[in-house]
């Protein structure tokens, strides 16, 4: 694995993490921080784009520059479960379950879909 | 909109966690479709280095700025991982293992639960003592 890779892989990561800070913001100014929606927007997405590069077979230094790199650090598993602990904390168990259940059934469907478009590339 | 600097700490703390993650991944291998312990190990050590910061940063330590997009939005988020964890369920489910899956989901979920809520549980004792 060469060196030039290993900076790819960190500079796209970097990228990755600022993508994900501006979809959520976007996401929190528009509809609150109540219910935790621009992580599921991020999650969801990014679930669907590695999903579409599994699909198209992508292998190697470009699967893992496109997609552990960049689509690994959009998103994240951590600040998911922040938020659901934290909606736990205040009672929210509606919220906490909802949470939980609509990343995983959306986000199972979105990687699906985008392995299905991918196979088409 | 936000400051340059904290961007600047986002996208370094961006670049460690990827390079943590993808460092493991080439160093012993995805796993996948049997457990996927790269995946599994960095996202809940990341969610308890996460309710670790986050709480140490909101309900103990003055303001800062720059440690929380450094560590929390950008370490902790990008050395964890949701895109990965869903690609190797489909991958588990395409060789038949749906209990595997299952395991895989349930697991996550309450070691980084129980995770979150353990780091969160030290930070805040610890706060009393003093």
């Amino acid at each position: 694995m060469s060196v030039l890779v290993w900076i790819g892989v960190a500079v796209l990561g970097g990228v990755g993490a600022l993508g994900r800070f501006a979809l959520d913001g976007a996401v929190s100014a528009r509809f609150g921080r109540d219910f935790p929606l621009g992580t599921l927007a991020v999650n969801v997405s990014g679930a669907f784009l590695l999903g579409v590069l599994f699909g198209a077979a992508l292998h190697d230094d470009a699967y893992l520059l496109a997609g552990t790199a960049v689509l690994g650090s959009y998103t994240t598993f951590s600040t998911w479960m922040l938020e659901t602990q934290r909606l736990g904390e205040d009672g929210e168990t509606r919220g906490l379950a909802l949470n939980i259940a609509l990343s995983i059934a959306v986000g199972l469907a979105a990687a699906e879909l985008g392995r299905l478009l991918g196979g088409l590339l | 909109m936000s400051d340059r600097r904290e961007l600047g700490a986002i996208f370094l703390g961006g670049m460690v966690g990827a390079l943590v993650r993808a460092g493991l991944v080439e160093a012993v291998g995805d796993g996948v479709p049997a457990w996927p312990w790269v995946t599994f190990g960095v996202n809940v050590v990341g969610a308890f280095l996460l309710g670790y910061f986050v709480t140490r940063l909101q309900e103990r330590l003055p303001l800062s700025t720059y440690k929380r997009p450094l560590l929390g939005t950008g370490f902790c988020g990008a050395l964890t991982t949701f895109s990965t964890m869903q690609v190797e369920l489909l991958k588990m489910v395409d060789v038949g293992r749906i209990w595997l899956a299952v395991g895989y989901v349930a697991a996550s979920l309450l070691a980084g639960y129980a995770g979150i809520q353990l780091s969160s549980a030290m930070v805040r004792r610890l706060r009393l003592r003093s």
